[in-house]
């Protein structure tokens, strides 16, 4: 009933669970991920990759601050904003959390809605996702001007202490921000796709020639989830530390 | 799950309700990581709340939104185990910064 599988491998056997399906399906001269279409699978071990990326990012981060004999300037007060006359600490960050939180629900929902072949609200959900995205890279926009021009903080130094919290904070939120702005590109590729109907006419792609269905939705989820798990750790180690 | 009418449904498919649910559960835990710096709450207390949150929003955005949870465990296994790996990497990175830290105090405090 729920063993819905997405490609027919022609066994009409039900496959072993547990760790003797582990060795079952990685053995055997087969396809390791049975019931996951290639472009799945290979989202999946990008992402793997981009992880190992952000990790170096992290944890080169972690590794400056703590060898640091200059104080670590405090980015609770730094990211700090002015509302009606008063400093709130960290609320921008605060604010593009709960935007990339959102935008990672209607995502979820948008895949959901294009299984079902529910093309419209598929589209625009997909399209309300990518707006929450832009907004957050606007956010970010701002928040960098803030830093570079009123708070006088540069890659290669800051009025607040260690050196290298500029060229940490550059060069972690810069990559995570690119991957916001493609994937909101990607978004709309995506979304214009389904709105045309694409997935169900069997049109092949632009750039591949290659038939597409509503799995590119999910992949497209995929990739956009894990910027805002990306975020979750950026949030939790650069701002809240 | 009940197949809607006539409609072909493949793939991970889901109550819809359970993304609202983790929707919001995502929503508190980020307001309590926001509150844990919005209160000054310091030292150990801190740490573990802010690795807390984070680890609980992380394992519910690959869970149910990416929704490892409904796959199979060789893919699980495949995706998830070497990250957890990193771990190590991170203790090490940790010995050896501290180290790091531990020296630089000798030499700038002999005054070079």
């Amino acid at each position: 009933m729920t063993q819905s599988a997405l490609t027919s491998t022609g066994e009409p056997h039900a496959r072993p669970q547990g760790w003797q399906g582990i060795t079952a399906d990685w053995s055997s001269d087969q396809r390791a991920f049975k019931n996951v279409p290639w472009g799945k699978a290979m989202m999946w071990i990008f992402l793997l990759s981009d992880t190992f990326i952000f990790t170096c990012f992290l944890l080169s981060y972690m590794t400056v601050r703590i060898s640091s004999t200059v104080p670590w300037p405090n980015p609770s007060e730094i990211f700090a904003l002015e509302i009606g006359g008063e400093s709130i600490p960290l609320i921008l960050i605060a604010i593009m959390t709960f935007i990339l939180i959102s935008s990672s629900g209607t995502m979820a929902m948008a895949v959901n809605f294009g299984y079902r072949h529910d093309r419209v609200k598929s589209a625009v959900l997909m399209l309300v996702t990518a707006a929450f995205g832009a907004t957050f890279v606007g956010m970010q926009a701002f928040e960098w001007t803030k830093l570079i021009m009123e708070e006088g903080i540069r890659p290669w130094g800051n009025p607040f202490g260690a050196a290298q919290f500029g060229s940490s904070f550059f060069m972690i939120t810069g990559f995570h921000g690119f991957h916001v702005s493609v994937g909101v590109v990607f978004l709309i590729i995506t979304a214009r796709k389904v709105w045309r109907g694409d997935y169900d006419r069997n049109v092949r792609g632009f750039f591949t020639s290659r038939k597409g269905n509503y799995e590119a939705v999910e992949i497209m989820g995929l990739y956009w989830h894990f910027v805002d798990l990306v975020w979750v750790f950026i949030f939790a180690v650069f701002y809240l530390w | 799950m009940a197949q809607s009418e006539g409609q072909k449904v493949e793939g991970q498919q889901h109550p819809i309700g359970i993304y609202f649910k983790i929707w919001g559960l995502l929503f508190v835990l980020s307001t309590f990581s926001y509150l844990v710096d919005y209160f000054h709450i310091h030292s150990y207390l801190r740490w573990s709340l802010i690795l807390i949150f984070m680890v609980l929003k992380a394992g519910l955005i690959v869970a149910v939104f990416m929704h490892m949870m409904w796959e199979r465990l060789a893919l699980m296994y495949a995706i998830l185990l070497p990250p957890l790996l990193v771990l190590l990497f991170v203790a090490i990175m940790v010995f050896e910064s501290d180290y790091t830290f531990f020296t630089r105090g000798i030499f700038f405090a002999a005054g070079s």
